[in-house]
């Protein structure tokens, strides 16, 4: 799962473009030069490969973009990781076992694409538990009851899918093939989400009820993931947008998205008896889209700069887990030196 | 007075189950150890040392998963209760467990979880491989499909033992110290309780001790070669769990796996 | 402190397929790094054969060397059959 985030310079970072696709690849033409050149490659829609030549600042808008896509999947484990131990039934239990593990997989896969730019794995670690490069917003929110798991799948990995379906044409080749592998292995996440609210709505009262306080929690902070908008007041830091989109790393605008998973979450929603907690959502006619009322962008910047039920818990877990560790990676390193020196001594 | 005195003094009943019912006991024990050893390798995703790790650990964790639900549903098949894998896992209480104590013993450190996972991959490599020639089609198809699956583990356990046991000196200490935290665990592996002698005996399924010798061989040598040394016999053992007498960390821990379900009765997931 | 060195990762997807790149991934060494791939990258039955291979191991051409590596190839259509005409009523060519 992902979310779209923010960098330090409260840059917006999801995927994304809009119909401005068209203008960006024209002016990306006429700056073309030199046949086979960067812009000559981003132009004709070709990608981009590890050891191309390539503008600084693309390479380091990816970095950061990939960093904290991988560790969003990282610290996305912890939520849902929560339930693990609890899980209602053992079929249950497997699905969400597997699919935190997808998450750790998945953070990988990204990781991997990150460090064909010339960063260190352990480097972008570090940066994550200082604090240096941030992950999704929304796994600072608690996971309370079962239902969570639920909507979990259903809002966020659904938000996450929006985000990210765009990126499997990005035009960073490693990038790319990694969401498209991602994108792969997530088709069931979201699905599994649906099916424990759709069995939670059908449920005894009670469970018809948490998964009604699931769905009034999440909704708002799901439709954060998108980022604040691309225009008006409330839009922030927006400034690197077209640019990622010149490059190819974004493919639809903040607001876009954000439409598109309403209008298709709205119709699932109903399907599902839920109501979501949005008193203004209803069905405009002429815009052919859902009306939705006004987003708490504080909120979301509030949780942002750390003021989120969970952010000093999810990074303390993350770095008390390395920590811990960190002798059992010393012991493997040792071993390998070791084993080394005695292979080399037996050649000799 | 005289009449009254034999209510004083009488032996609890402990009757073998036969036919139908000793393969449901029997695939209960497995299916028993299989499930607590997943609940357990559940709480590392998250907290491995490092990331591959927690993909490693989480795939363990399935495939135990897996088994125990085949074993219970098996069992439950078997029983003449008509229970399901989740009736059987979520609605019994800790007396009714059937597990080993070594997989309950709580989440330790790193060194623990692979002197652990070493001790019961082997443990359960030598148990499969046998069950494939189960009288019982079903749980022999169990075997045959998990004997793959633990062979994994058990590759996977030795060479973190490898590597901690002749890595640095912290990590050679502190395997070394595991191997010896579970070493009291091991003797109730092989000792023939009467569900599993009577299963024996009736070509269902194994006698425990029966394989102790080549699990023994097999770690043995892995110690040997990691540069560590196999602990002599503990002062205590743990016994009971085959009879449900369990440590004192397995009601804890069911009270975990179990209150959401229990919380709700009847309803579904 | 490290995360192991950087093993770059090939599946054969099945048989009769090449080894094909699908990633990379930290180990201490081959045999864990072997060990690391299968889980990571064929959990889903993506794989009959895994290779993994140490990242500072690969020979790469460079991105400089692109025109004098792959552009003298652009030329020798005869190496490809569709350059031959032969009559249209012979069979098997």
């Amino acid at each position: 799962m992902y979310g779209n985030d923010f960098g330090t310079d409260a840059e917006p970072l999801n995927a994304a473009e809009g119909g401005a696709l068209d203008d960006v690849l024209q002016s990306a033409t006429e700056r073309r030069t030199t046949p086979g050149s960067f812009d000559d490659l981003i132009a004709r829609e070709q990608r981009i490969e590890p050891r191309d030549d390539m503008p600084d600042d693309y390479r380091k808008t990816l970095i950061r973009q990939i960093a904290q896509h991988a560790h969003s999947e990282i610290i996305g484990m912890q939520p849902e990781g929560n339930w693990i131990s609890r899980a209602p039934s053992l079929r249950r239990k497997a699905i969400l076992m597997a699919k935190v593990q997808d998450e750790a997989g998945h953070g990988l896969y990204l990781y991997s694409a990150a460090e064909t730019l010339g960063v260190d794995r352990s480097e972008l670690l570090d940066k994550l538990h200082s604090g240096r490069q941030k992950y999704s917003s929304i796994f600072n929110y608690p996971t309370a009851t079962w239902a969570d798991v639920g909507a979990i799948g259903w809002l966020v990995d659904g938000a996450a899918i929006m985000n990210q379906v765009p990126l499997c044409r990005c035009s960073y080749g490693p990038y790319a093939r990694a969401m498209i592998r991602v994108c792969k292995e997530e088709s069931f996440h979201q699905r599994q989400g649906f099916e424990i609210l759709w069995t939670l709505a059908r449920g005894t009262d009670d469970q018809k009820a948490m998964a009604q306080d699931a769905a009034d929690r999440w909704w708002w902070p799901a439709l954060m993931m998108f980022g604040p908008p691309d225009t008006g007041e409330a839009a922030k830091g927006g400034g690197h947008t077209e640019q990622s989109m010149a490059w190819g790393i974004k493919r639809f605008s903040n607001d876009d998205l954000r439409q598109k998973f309403i209008d298709m979450t709205v119709p699932q929603a109903q399907k599902l008896g839920l109501t979501l907690p949005d008193p203004d959502l209803r069905w405009n006619e002429e815009r052919g889209h859902w009306d939705f009322g006004a987003i708490d962008w504080d909120e979301l910047w509030r949780v942002i700069k750390g003021d989120g039920p969970m952010n000093a818990a999810r990074i303390a877990h993350r770095v008390t887990a390395h920590d811990d560790g960190a002798w059992v990676r010393e012991a493997a390193t040792a071993y390998a030196e070791k084993s080394a020196a005695r292979t080399k001594g037996a050649v000799a | 007075m005289s009449g009254d005195v034999t209510w004083v003094g009488k032996a609890p009943e402990s009757v073998v189950p036969e036919g139908d019912s000793l393969v449901a006991a029997y695939c209960l024990q497995l299916g028993d150890d299989a499930l607590i050893y997943a609940q357990r390798l559940g709480e590392w995703i998250s907290r491995a040392p490092q990331i591959e790790e927690d993909m490693a650990l989480g795939n363990i964790g399935l495939d135990l998963l897996g088994q125990a639900r085949a074993l219970l549903t098996r069992s439950g098949e078997l029983d003449g209760t008509g229970r399901g894998e989740d009736d059987l896992a979520y609605f019994r209480d800790e007396r009714e467990f059937r597990c080993v104590h070594l997989v309950q013993q709580p989440r330790g450190d790193f060194a623990f979880e692979m002197a652990r996972m070493v001790w019961f991959a082997a443990y359960q490599r030598e148990l499969y491989a046998a069950l494939t020639g189960s009288s019982d089609p079903v749980l022999a198809a169990i075997a045959a499909k998990a004997v793959k699956e633990v062979d994994y583990h058990r590759d996977h356990a030795e060479q973190w033992v490898l590597r901690l046991g002749d890595g640095t000196q912290e990590s050679h200490e502190r395997m070394q110290a595991a191997l010896e935290v579970v070493l009291p665990y091991l003797a109730e592996l092989f000792d023939d309780d009467a569900v599993s002698s009577a299963a024996a005996e009736a070509g269902i399924g194994v006698l425990p001790s029966s394989l102790h010798d080549a699990v023994v061989a097999r770690v043995a040598a892995l110690v040997e070669r990691a540069t560590l040394t196999l602990p002599d016999d503990s002062r205590w053992r743990s016994r009971g769990g085959r009879r449900g007498v369990h440590d004192q960390c397995m009601g804890y821990l069911l009270a975990e796996m179990q209150h959401i379900a229990r919380s709700h009765p009847g309803a579904t997931w | 402190m490290s995360e192991g060195a950087l093993y770059e990762v090939f599946v054969r997807p099945k048989r009769g397929l090449s080894h094909v790149h699908v990633g990379s991934l930290h180990a201490p060494d081959a045999t864990m790094a072997l060990r690391n791939a299968r889980d990571l990258y064929t959990r889903r039955q993506e794989g009959v054969s895994v290779w993994v291979v140490a990242a500072d191991d690969i020979t790469a051409s460079s991105p400089d060397e692109k025109d004098s590596f792959f552009d003298p190839a652009a030329d020798k259509v005869y190496r490809h059959p569709t350059f031959y005409d032969v009559p249209e009523d012979v069979e098997y060519l």
